[in-house]
């Protein structure tokens, strides 16, 4: 068994009167390695994201990289962790400083950690280039040259540059088109395996999780609902709401074949949110212990853990409410 | 070949900016209660298709020449007054961003009340239209007193469906409508297009870069590259056993659900 190079203990972060991350507790081995974070808008999970590159300021619990506390790193310390850990954001034209040339962005990052001696960056950059799939030509032009694949691309080959060891993919394909994002799906799985990369892949999408990630954790309102193996996850959900989320992805085999669970209603508002389980106004299977007393997360396989009252009557195939429209 | 004219038919359309020819569409026809899915990536077109539908390519620079016809009329050729009562009333549209398509100094109550009054509904006709919309949205009337911010995305894009509704539109132009939302919202939308075409008999033109969603909700695909179908026919028959290699790509990169590295 591998040691854990990350590890988030009871993580909180708040904003103003919204408790965003509301203890969340996560393990990710070192590399190769995907842990998908999976939820909707509110979930928390960008901003779990931010808080391990200490972009946040945590309101409680720990981060530890490698053993260290992160909140406790001050210079050297801190400047080798920003080079350990590494971002790719959703896009990549806000990411990248459209008045620099690309091989200037990249050399940049290499430059700030002293990566390679200046005279080298050239070739590096021109190697890194390569490595994302791009001709190494790509460094004299500027980001509004490149398609947006290409961009995000070259946002991977700067992540790349300075050989970080975890990677935070915040939705690095949600804003491409289908078939770029397939193209950069294939290159993520390429480089995790011949960089021996940790990521943490942020998504609101379970196809992405399901092609690039071991293990997955679904977030609700701040709080990890469900966490396991993706398979596992994606074929025997234990918590109603990642077996809602499931049904809700459409599918193209599938399609008109299949009954999806309705989940009345938004999610609750995060600054006042309902008291037991944070899912209850939604859950089709509530009952009243869900309205009063919290869930904790607890093992219901090896591996797989579901914060859920009802998690057996789940994982047994309880009813829930299907009908395609009410 | 005498082919039956179809709710909204359209044929030989072509779309140009100056020398440069962004749609060259030979048919594409939407029959009544019929929901066509329009799919294709950035750039393939079908976004200036449903401007052109609505009369409203010349708003962004674009000629359009070609034939457009709803219910055998002419469209492309009308006056901009006869076009203006079609346009929103009889053809309606909605679009990826609901925040942006209503003015946020209105409350949401106003706009429908606007919008039908400007298509001559009376203002007690126009109240009782735009709550009975709301309902069948399953939206409670009381976000009528609302403003645009006051809501969420997913209840904006079901107040969007719902003006349509209240005007009668007899066609629903979506463009890429449930793109931006979280997906078990984009689910009750989906759900909702589906029951709405039952209940009403209303046609749909559903774009998206997302052939799993046209595959759930659509009878017929058509697919567009560079403003041009490669594709099109029934959408089990498409989305089985397609037969263009660029179809085939974009099936092929739908992520799978199957198995985790």
């Amino acid at each position: 068994m591998k040691g854990d190079l990350l590890q988030l203990r009871d993580l909180a972060v708040r904003y103003g009167p919204v408790l965003a991350v509301n203890g969340v507790s996560l393990d990710l081995p070192a590399g190769p390695f995907g842990l998908g974070l999976i939820g909707e808008s509110g979930s928390g999970k960008s901003t779990i994201g931010r808080a391990v590159l200490r972009l946040v300021r945590m309101a409680g619990g720990s981060i530890t990289f490698d053993g260290q506390d992160i909140a406790s790193l001050r210079g050297a310390g801190l400047k080798e962790y920003r080079r350990n850990a590494q971002i790719v954001f959703q896009d990549p034209d806000n990411s990248l400083d459209p008045r620099m040339r690309i091989g200037t962005t990249i050399a940049e990052a290499l430059h700030a950690h002293g990566v390679v001696p200046r005279q080298e960056a050239g070739e590096r950059v021109a190697g890194l280039l390569t490595e994302a799939g791009l001709d190494p030509e790509f460094a004299v032009r500027y980001p509004h040259q490149l398609s947006g694949g290409q961009r995000q691309r070259v946002a991977i080959a700067r992540a790349l540059s300075v050989q970080p060891r975890l990677l935070v993919l915040d939705e690095p394909t949600s804003a491409l088109d289908v078939r770029t994002q397939a193209r950069i799906l294939k290159l993520i799985s390429g480089l995790r395996a011949e960089r021996d990369l940790a990521y943490l892949l942020i998504t609101h999408n379970f196809g992405v999780v399901s092609e690039l990630c071991e293990q997955t954790a679904v977030l609700y309102l701040g709080r990890v609902a469900e966490i396991g193996p993706t398979g596992v996850l994606l074929s025997r959900p234990a918590h109603p709401y990642t077996h809602a989320l499931r049904s809700a992805v459409p599918e193209v085999e599938l399609a008109g074949r299949r009954s999806r669970i309705v989940l009345p209603g938004d999610p609750p508002d995060a600054a006042s949110p309902p008291p037991g389980c944070v899912f209850h106004p939604r859950c089709p299977l509530a009952i009243d212990r869900c309205r009063t007393e919290v869930p904790v997360l607890r093992d219901v396989a090896p591996g797989h853990r579901v914060a859920c009252h009802l998690a057996e009557k789940v994982l047994a195939g309880a009813q829930m409410p299907t009908s395609g429209y009410r | 070949m005498n082919i039956p004219a179809g709710k909204l038919a359209i044929r030989g359309l072509e779309v140009s900016f100056g020398e440069r020819r962004v749609v060259s569409m030979d048919e594409l026809r939407l029959d009544h209660g019929e929901i066509v899915g329009l799919a294709g990536e950035s750039g393939s077109g079908k976004s200036m298709t449903t401007l052109a539908i609505l009369g409203l390519a010349h708003t962004v620079g674009a000629t359009v020449s070609g034939s457009i016809k709803l219910d055998g009329q002419e469209l492309t050729t009308l006056s901009p007054p006869d076009l203006r009562a079609i346009r929103g009333r009889r053809i309606a549209a909605i679009f990826q961003s609901p925040a942006t398509a209503f003015s946020p100094v209105y409350k949401v109550g106003t706009i429908f009340t606007r919008a039908l009054r400007l298509h001559g509904a009376s203002k007690a006709e126009a109240a009782d239209r735009a709550a009975e919309a709301m309902r069948q949205v399953l939206l409670a009337p009381d976000l009528l007193r609302r403003y645009p911010s006051q809501l969420s995305g997913g209840q904006l894009q079901r107040v969007a469906i719902a003006l349509a509704l209240a005007l009668r539109a007899e066609i629903l132009l979506a463009d890429e409508p449930t793109s931006a939302l979280d997906v078990t919202v984009q689910a009750e939308v989906l759900d909702l297009l589906r029951s709405l075409r039952e209940s009403t008999g209303m046609s749909i033109l559903f774009i998206s870069h997302d052939l799993a969603v046209v595959a759930e909700l659509c009878d017929q695909v058509v697919v567009m590259r560079g403003g041009l179908i490669v594709e099109q026919g029934p959408a089990s028959q498409v989305l089985s056993a397609p037969t263009d290699p660029y179809t085939i790509e974009l099936l092929e990169s739908v992520p799978r659900l199957a198995s985790a590295p």
